[in-house]
């Protein structure tokens, strides 16, 4: 009994130190540059780390090594597996450890048991770890997808680490479980401060709070309220927010007038993956998670594809356009462009569709049409 | 049945479990559940797979509204808050629609459809046949559209035509 009691405050203590990590984040910079992440960088060669998770992830990595391999991005990839069957999380350590080491990594997608309430969420418990307070997924209408809405633009900036998620969880009485969402002014300030200077330095136009304020009054209160008093230092930017259930109406009826979002974790997924159905699919887009000290790469909406393993029909875009964003960040910006237009030809030029948009297309197909335009632009 | 139950394990786990347990009694039902976020991505590229859904209140409020955003609005359907004891009907999407106040420019077929399930509820079949009939031919035949349909009709130019229909009906 008294067990069950000192869980939730434990998980509580963790979120409370996320306060004092707030004063460090504020004097520096919070848009992350070469100089400020550790690099793994030897004779030139960057190192990162390589999870490919369950699912479609290792084959996917495996297209991500051919299509660096034939850029010739200087790096190399620290493979480390996860086991989500296994009850102890070793291996979930040494891949934090190898991410703090090599600065940034790649991944796919953890398979989470679900009959396990004791077991811990792999992805959850690296976010949190590693700080990767903002998860942000640039959702961007594909020219050669054909939708029912064109030109959507939208770039989503998701708290990554608390909310919902922070899997604090009981049962009091029989049959009644509570589950506690959690909101902290220093995560939700670092999320917004993050957001609104991506938007400036974009040259973004509006910035747009989701919550759910009229019922959850004081925990979307004070993420509605926290962004308010951040807006105020960036008077060039249009702050206006709205209630989710309402925004998912608009979304799916009028999305040109989101321009950038902020939203708590369970929103975020909402919303990320409402957007990549109206673009056309969760092939294409990648995400990044974002943190004072790290950066980790993935596919926008976090699919394992378990059962597309081994078909060769998965779509490789997503991963290979996270591998872009990871070379970006390395500042290897040749690179990345050479990767990130090639995809980009894949699908909008030459529309080699997989079947998730409609086609008939294989993985290696679209693999084969983005090493043949790298070939091209780097003869 | 929608959930998020790969994070929130034991609150949407024991929402799932027990309606896995209740859909054993009817067999002739399919049941299958899916995750919060790839249920709305679903409603946006395949919305035809699903038929009725159980959602807890948060999720519930969201994909009505999407579902209510794809079928043209929330100005037409309706919702019923249905009790052991009592019932409450109301516009399905609950909208207070204060900017739309006294301008004539509100969409009143939600109000009119909840009014014709009250009817139903109070078993005046009758009654409510005639609204609800009278309220579908108004948005779908005659097509007497507000503005949030696109349409340049007024509420009261939609509640005319309702009531033309239903002196028709009732000659």
């Amino acid at each position: 009994m008294a067990g069950n009691l000192m869980k939730p405050l434990t998980g509580l203590a963790k979120h409370a130190s996320a306060a004092a990590s707030l004063q460090a984040v504020t004097t520096r910079s919070v848009s992350l540059t070469a100089a400020n992440i550790p690099m793994a960088r030897y004779g030139g060669r960057h190192t990162v780390t390589m999870m490919p998770g369950d699912g479609i992830g290792p084959e996917m990595m495996s297209y991500v090594k051919e299509v660096y391999k034939h850029a010739g991005a200087p790096v190399d990839f620290e493979t480390v597996t996860l086991d989500p069957s296994t009850d102890n999380y070793d291996d979930l350590y040494n891949a934090i450890a190898s991410v703090k080491r090599n600065g940034c990594g790649i991944k796919g997608n953890i398979e989470t048991k679900m009959n396990r309430p004791d077991i811990k969420s792999r992805n959850v418990e690296m976010r949190n770890e590693l700080d990767l307070f903002v998860n942000l997924i640039h959702c961007k209408s594909q020219p050669g997808i054909k939708t029912r809405h064109e030109d959507i633009d939208i770039v989503v900036m998701r708290q990554n680490t608390e909310g919902e998620y922070a899997m604090l969880e009981h049962e009091s009485v029989d049959g009644v479980v509570e589950s506690l969402k959690i909101i902290t002014e220093a995560s939700t300030e670092r999320l917004c401060r993050h957001a609104f200077e991506w938007a400036r330095a974009n040259g973004r136009k509006r910035v747009t709070l989701v919550h759910k304020a009229n019922i959850m009054k004081i925990t979307d209160g004070l993420f509605m309220q926290v962004a308010k008093r951040v807006s105020a230092d960036y008077p060039e930017l249009e702050h206006n927010n709205m209630i989710i259930d309402n925004c998912c109406m608009q979304l799916v009826s009028n999305p040109w007038q989101f321009d950038v979002m902020i939203l708590t974790n369970l929103y975020g997924t909402i919303v990320t993956n409402l957007i990549c159905g109206l673009i056309g699919g969760p092939g294409v887009i990648s995400g990044a998670n974002i943190g004072p000290r790290y950066a980790v790469f993935e596919p926008g909406t976090r699919n394992t594809g378990t059962s597309l393993v081994g078909m060769n029909k998965a779509n490789p875009c997503a991963m290979l356009n996270a591998s872009a964003d990871l070379l970006n960040h390395l500042k290897l910006d040749y690179h990345a462009d050479l990767v990130r237009d090639a995809v980009f030809k894949t699908v909008n030029v030459d529309k080699v569709h997989t079947e998730d948009l409609g086609g008939q297309a294989t993985s290696i197909d679209v693999v084969q049409n983005v090493l043949n335009h790298i070939k091209q632009a780097t003869k | 049945l929608v959930h998020k139950a790969n994070i929130m394990k034991i609150t949407d786990g024991l929402f799932m479990q027990v309606a896995k347990r209740v859909s054993k009694d009817y067999p002739e039902l399919e049941h299958n559940n899916m995750i919060i976020d790839n249920c709305c991505m679903q409603l946006v590229s395949n919305p035809w797979q699903f038929d009725v859904m159980i959602l807890t209140n948060l999720y519930g409020t969201i994909v009505t509204n999407l579902i209510c955003g794809l079928i043209g609005g929330p100005g037409v359907i309706s919702g019923a808050n249905i009790g052991p004891r009592y019932a409450l009907f109301e516009p399905g999407t609950r909208n207070t629609g204060t900017a739309l106040v006294g301008m004539n420019k509100a969409n009143p077929c939600a109000m009119l459809n909840a009014s014709a399930d009250l009817l139903s509820h109070l078993k005046l079949d009758y009654h409510a046949g005639l609204i609800r009939d009278s309220v579908d031919k108004t948005v779908n035949v005659d097509k007497i559209h507000t503005e949030d349909l696109g349409g340049q009709a007024t509420s009261i130019d939609v509640v005319q035509n309702v009531l033309n229909h239903i002196k028709a009906a009732a000659k």
